[in-house]
């Protein structure tokens, strides 16, 4: 079980959140092609190693932030609020 | 309240108001204002005044446990802000879990730590009890008042009482 530090609440067992998937996706405005868009909906980077991404605290506070795990290992390295941003870590196993 | 386990009783709560709202600082303070508080209680506690309780559940919300003369006054103090006001009396049941065992019992349904140490009186937060989600506020050491959504209150209830079946057990086998 992971051990999941939500911003608002501290350290809550990994069954109280529920994923986001990747962070920092900007939504295009309305008008852009239909390539972009799908882009938007569908491309992500699928890193192998330090991977920002989005939680919600779904059975606590209800919100959603940011955190970054090394997809390899499965260690957290940072949380932090939606709207901050990604803090500077190093890719380290 | 029927004991379900040597030391811990369990209770339901009668209907009570319970109003969620949800805003920004200024909606915030004004709901808290309007019970009587200087301020709302900072995250994951409960602060009380003369016109009733307000548990902070959210950075933007609050559940307010208002007395029934404070209730009207709470829509007037939040109009001049934006705020969602939301009434949810009838969407929760209550239950008074006491006694010695009972952080025994609700650890027994959540991997939250119960101590004192780190669950404190006064503290209050949602969970999973088992598979649903809850309230949790530790009114006392040994006192919680748990809520939960009501379709799912027989189920918790069911819960509650198979952990202190389990440890009615384990108290005649040790
Ligand atoms: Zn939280």
């Amino acid at each position: 079980m992971l051990l999941i530090d939500c911003p608002y609440c501290g350290p809550r067992a990994e069954i109280e959140f529920a994923y986001g998937g990747e962070a920092h996706i900007a939504r295009p405005a309305a008008d852009v092609s239909e390539a972009e868009w799908s882009a938007f909906l569908y491309l992500r980077d699928n890193t192998k190693g330090v991977l920002a991404e989005r939680w919600r605290h779904s059975h606590g506070c209800g919100r959603f932030f940011n955190a970054l795990r090394d997809t390899r290992t499965d260690q957290f390295h940072a949380f932090y609020e939606i709207g901050m941003p990604r803090p500077d870590v190093r890719d380290a196993v | 309240m029927v004991e379900i386990t040597e030391g811990c009783a369990l209770a339901g709560l009668p209907p009570m108001v319970r109003l969620v709202v949800q805003g920004r600082v200024a909606a915030l303070d004004a709901a808290a204002a309007s019970l009587g508080l200087e301020a709302p209680p900072p995250m994951l506690r409960v602060a009380s005044g003369i016109g009733g309780s307000a548990l902070r559940l959210g950075p933007f919300e609050l559940l307010i446990l208002p007395t029934w003369e404070a209730r009207a006054g709470l829509d007037a103090a939040l109009a001049p802000v934006p705020h969602s006001l939301v009434e949810v009396s009838d969407r929760n049941v209550g239950f008074l879990l006491e006694g010695a065992r009972a952080a025994d019992i609700l650890a027994g349904l959540c991997p939250l730590d119960f101590a004192l140490s780190s669950f404190p009186v006064g503290m209050v937060t949602r969970t999973l009890l088992d598979k649903a989600d809850a309230m949790v506020w530790r009114t006392d050491a040994h006192s919680f008042h748990v809520e939960v959504w009501r379709s799912f209150g027989p189920y918790v209830e069911a819960q509650l009482r198979e952990v202190a079946k389990g440890i009615s057990f384990s108290l005649l086998t040790v």
